[in-house]
C-alpha cells in the first residue's frame, strides 16, 4: 500500500486486521512525512525511536490476536500532555528542559491500547491563544496555502495538532480545548475536532491552563475516527477528582446514520454583526442538510450567549493566575540567573518575566487583578454568576427537547500569520466568540469541515451536544459530514 | 474602573513578574483595554444568581486516607534547577 500516512484510523485498523500493512510500515510512512514537514513547524519534539519500538510491539500484539481499536495507530501528542521521558513544556520557555517522570492518563490510555507515539505537537503557550503564534517554538503554518503565498495560521491553541492531521503527518492527534482550542484549529484546517463533556477525559498529567474549562479530545480526519479515538482517550480516573464516574460507552456503535426525529436548535444570538454572508449561507445550507436527513430544525434563544466571551476572559485568566503560580524556578523548568545579593523574590520575578511570553504574562496579571482584594466581587464573582446564567440557557434549551445546537465554529476562515494587532489583545479574543460558550457550560462540541470559502480555505460548522451524549453528537456530526461531502486536501507545498 | 501605572506595578508584583518601569504605561493601557471589554458583564442582572463553581453538581470524590504513592525523592527532584542533599535549594530567604 502507498501513502500509508494518509489513512484514517478506521482505514488503518481494517488494513492492519487484514494483514495488508503493518504498524511498522504505517509508522515509517509517518516518520518520513514528519521529516519533510519542517516548514509547517507542527511537530516540535520527535520521538522516532520510541515510535519504532511501539510499532514493533503493536505488530506483535496484532499477530497474537490481542488488537484494540488503536493498536498500531501512529498519533501526535499536543505538547502539554506529560509523556514520561519526553520533553513536555506546553510551548513555554519556563518549562525548558522539563522532562516528566510520569505519564498523563490520556497518553497512558492510548499506549495501553497500542497506539504509537510520533512526537510532541506545537501549540500556544499554556493553551493561551488562537493562532499558535504565542509559542516558544515559533508559529505553526497552516498546510492550506493559496496562490497569494501567504502563510496562514492553523488556529490555536492546538494548531500543531490540527496542521499535523491535515498534512497527513500522523493519523490523528490529541488536543485540548479550554475556549475553543480543538474546534477552531480543526475548522481552519479542514479536520474534525471533538471537545468532550467536562469530566469525560482525565486531566491528570495535562499541563493546566484553566481547570474548570480544560478538557482533552481528539483531532482526526473523520467523525468515525473521532469516535474511535475518544473511546481510547476517555476513562474514569481516580487521579482526577473531576473525572466523571460514568462508564465509557462504545462511541463508534452510536454511528447509526439515522438522525430522524432529532431536534436541532439554531441560536439566534449567534447571528452576530459582521458575520460574513458566506458563513451565514453555509450555516443555512448545513441546517438544510440535517433537515433533509430527517432532523427537525428549530430556532432557539440563548439570551446570555453574548456575555460568554467577557465572562471567559475573567474566569480563565483568574484560574490561570492560580495554576501558573507553580512556575517559580524552584521545582522544575527554568530559573533566572541571579546576581549577588538577589533574594527569593527577585528569583521568582525574574524567572517568570523571562520564562513567560507576553500573552501569558498578560493573562496572569489580569487574573491576579480580578482576584485581588476589592475587585473579586466586581469581576470574578460577577463573571461566575453570568456563567451560571449561560449554563441555564443551555439547560432550558435541552429541557425543551433540543438534541443539539448548530452554529459556525469561527467567524472567518484562517487568517494570515502576523496580521493581528499586537497592541489590541481583545481583537484576537474575538476569534473564540462561537466556541467559548460551551466551555463555560461544560458541554461537548464538535467541528466538522463542511466546505471551502471563495478563496479556497476550509470552513467548519459546530454541533453542540447534550452533556454526556457524545454518541448522539457524533452520529449527528457524521450525518453532516456525509451530506457535506468535504473531501478537499491541502496541496503539498512544504 | 481604570488602571494607573502605580496599580499596574502593584499587579505585576502580586503576580511575581518583573516589569521594567518603562514598560508600565503600555501594560496599564493593555490591562485597561481588557478590563473595559469585561465591563459588558455589568449589563447583566445577576441578582439572586449563585456564582457557578463547577460544571456538574457533584461532590468531590473522597477516598480512604492512605498513602498511595511516595518514596520517589529522586524522581521528584529530577527536574529541579538546584537540588542539594535531597532538597530543593533556593537563595537565602531569612537573614
Amino acid at each position: 500500500m502507498s501513502d500509508l500516512n494518509k489513512l484514517t484510523i478506521s482505514g488503518a485498523r481494517d488494513a492492519l486486521a487484514k494483514g495488508e500493512t503493518t504498524a511498522v510500515e504505517l509508522t515509517e510512512a509517518c516518520i518520513s512525512a514528519i521529516e519533510g514537514s519542517g516548514a509547517l513547524n507542527a511537530f516540535v519534539h520527535n520521538t522516532p525511536e520510541m515510535a519504532r519500538d511501539m510499532a514493533a510491539a503493536a505488530d506483535a500484539r496484532i499477530k497474537a490476536g490481542d488488537a484494540k481499536a488503536m493498536t498500531g495507530i501512529p498519533v501526535g501528542v499536543k505538547d502539554l500532555f506529560c509523556v514520561k521521558g519526553v520533553p513536555s513544556q506546553s510551548a513555554s520557555r519556563i518549562l525548558e528542559g522539563f522532562v516528566p517522570q510520569y505519564e498523563s492518563t490520556v497518553t497512558q490510555n492510548l499506549w495501553d491500547q497500542g497506539a504509537v507515539m510520533l512526537g510532541k505537537l506545537n501549540q500556544d503557550e499554556f493553551g493561551m491563544g488562537s493562532s499558535t503564534e504565542n509559542s516558544v517554538y515559533g508559529p505553526t503554518v497552516n498546510p492550506w496555502k493559496l496562490g497569494d503565498g501567504v502563510d496562514r495560521t492553523a488556529g490555536g491553541s492546538s494548531g500543531g495538532s490540527a496542521a499535523a492531521v491535515a498534512a497527513d503527518l500522523c493519523l490523528a492527534a490529541t488536543a485540548t480545548d479550554t475556549g475553543g482550542s480543538i474546534r477552531q484549529p480543526a475548522a481552519f484546517t479542514g479536520t474534525v475536532g471533538l471537545r468532550p463533556t467536562y469530566g469525560r477525559v482525565s486531566r491528570w498529567g495535562v499541563i493546566a491552563y484553566a481547570s474548570s474549562l480544560d478538557q482533552a479530545g481528539p483531532i482526526t480526519k473523520t467523525v468515525r475516527d473521532a469516535a474511535i479515538m475518544l473511546g481510547a482517550m476517555a476513562s474514569v480516573d481516580a487521579k482526577d477528582s473531576t473525572s466523571a464516574d460514568r462508564p465509557v460507552p462504545d462511541y463508534e456503535s452510536a454511528l447509526t446514520g439515522d438522525i430522524r426525529g432529532k431536534k436541532i436548535g439554531i441560536p439566534k444570538e449567534y447571528r452576530i454583526d459582521g458575520l460574513s454572508d458566506e458563513i451565514d449561507g453555509l450555516w443555512s445550507r448545513t441546517a438544510e442538510m440535517l433537515r433533509d436527513a430527517g432532523a427537525e430544525v428549530v430556532d432557539i434563544s440563548l439570551p446570555h450567549a453574548k456575555y460568554a466571551l467577557p465572562a471567559y476572559y475573567v474566569i480563565a485568566p483568574a484560574e490561570a493566575s492560580s495554576n501558573l503560580a507553580r512556575y517559580d524556578g524552584v521545582r522544575y523548568g527554568r530559573r533566572a540567573k541571579l546576581g549577588a545579593g538577589d533574594g527569593v523574590v527577585e528569583m521568582y520575578e525574574r524567572t517568570r518575566a523571562e520564562g513567560f511570553g507576553p500573552e501569558v504574562q498578560r493573562r496572569v496579571m489580569v487574573g491576579t487583578y480580578v482576584l485581588s482584594a476589592g475587585f473579586y466581587d466586581a469581576y470574578y464573582n460577577r463573571a461566575r454568576r453570568v456563567r451560571a446564567l449561560i449554563k441555564r440557557d443551555f439547560d432550558q434549551a435541552y429541557a425543551a427537547g433540543i438534541d443539539a445546537i448548530l452554529a459556525p465554529t469561527t467567524p472567518s476562515a484562517a487568517f494570515g500569520l502576523g496580521t493581528a494587532d499586537k497592541s489590541n489583545p481583545v481583537e484576537m479574543y474575538l476569534n473564540d466568540v462561537f466556541t467559548v460558550t460551551l466551555n463555560l457550560a461544560g458541554l461537548p462540541g464538535i467541528s466538522v469541515p463542511v466546505g471551502l470559502d471563495k478563496q479556497g480555505l476550509p470552513l467548519g460548522m459546530q454541533l453542540i451536544g447534550r452533556p454526556w451524549d457524545e454518541g448522539g453528537l457524533l452520529n449527528l456530526a457524521q450525518s453532516l459530514e456525509t451530506a457535506a461531502g468535504f473531501a478537499s486536501k491541502p496541496a503539498r507545498w512544504w | 474602573m481604570s488602571i494607573t501605572e502605580d496599580e499596574a506595578r502593584k499587579v505585576a508584583h502580586l503576580a511575581r513578574i518583573a516589569v521594567a518601569d518603562a514598560d508600565l504605561p503600555a501594560l496599564a493601557q493593555e490591562l485597561n483595554g481588557i478590563l473595559h471589554f469585561m465591563e459588558q458583564l455589568n449589563e447583566v442582572d445577576v441578582e439572586g444568581v449563585e456564582p457557578m463553581t463547577g460544571v456538574e453538581p457533584m461532590r468531590l470524590k473522597r477516598r480512604e486516607d492512605v498513602v498511595t504513592d511516595g518514596e520517589q525523592q529522586d524522581l521528584v527532584l529530577k527536574n529541579a534547577p538546584d537540588a542539594r542533599e535531597g532538597f530543593f535549594a533556593v537563595p537565602k530567604v531569612v537573614e
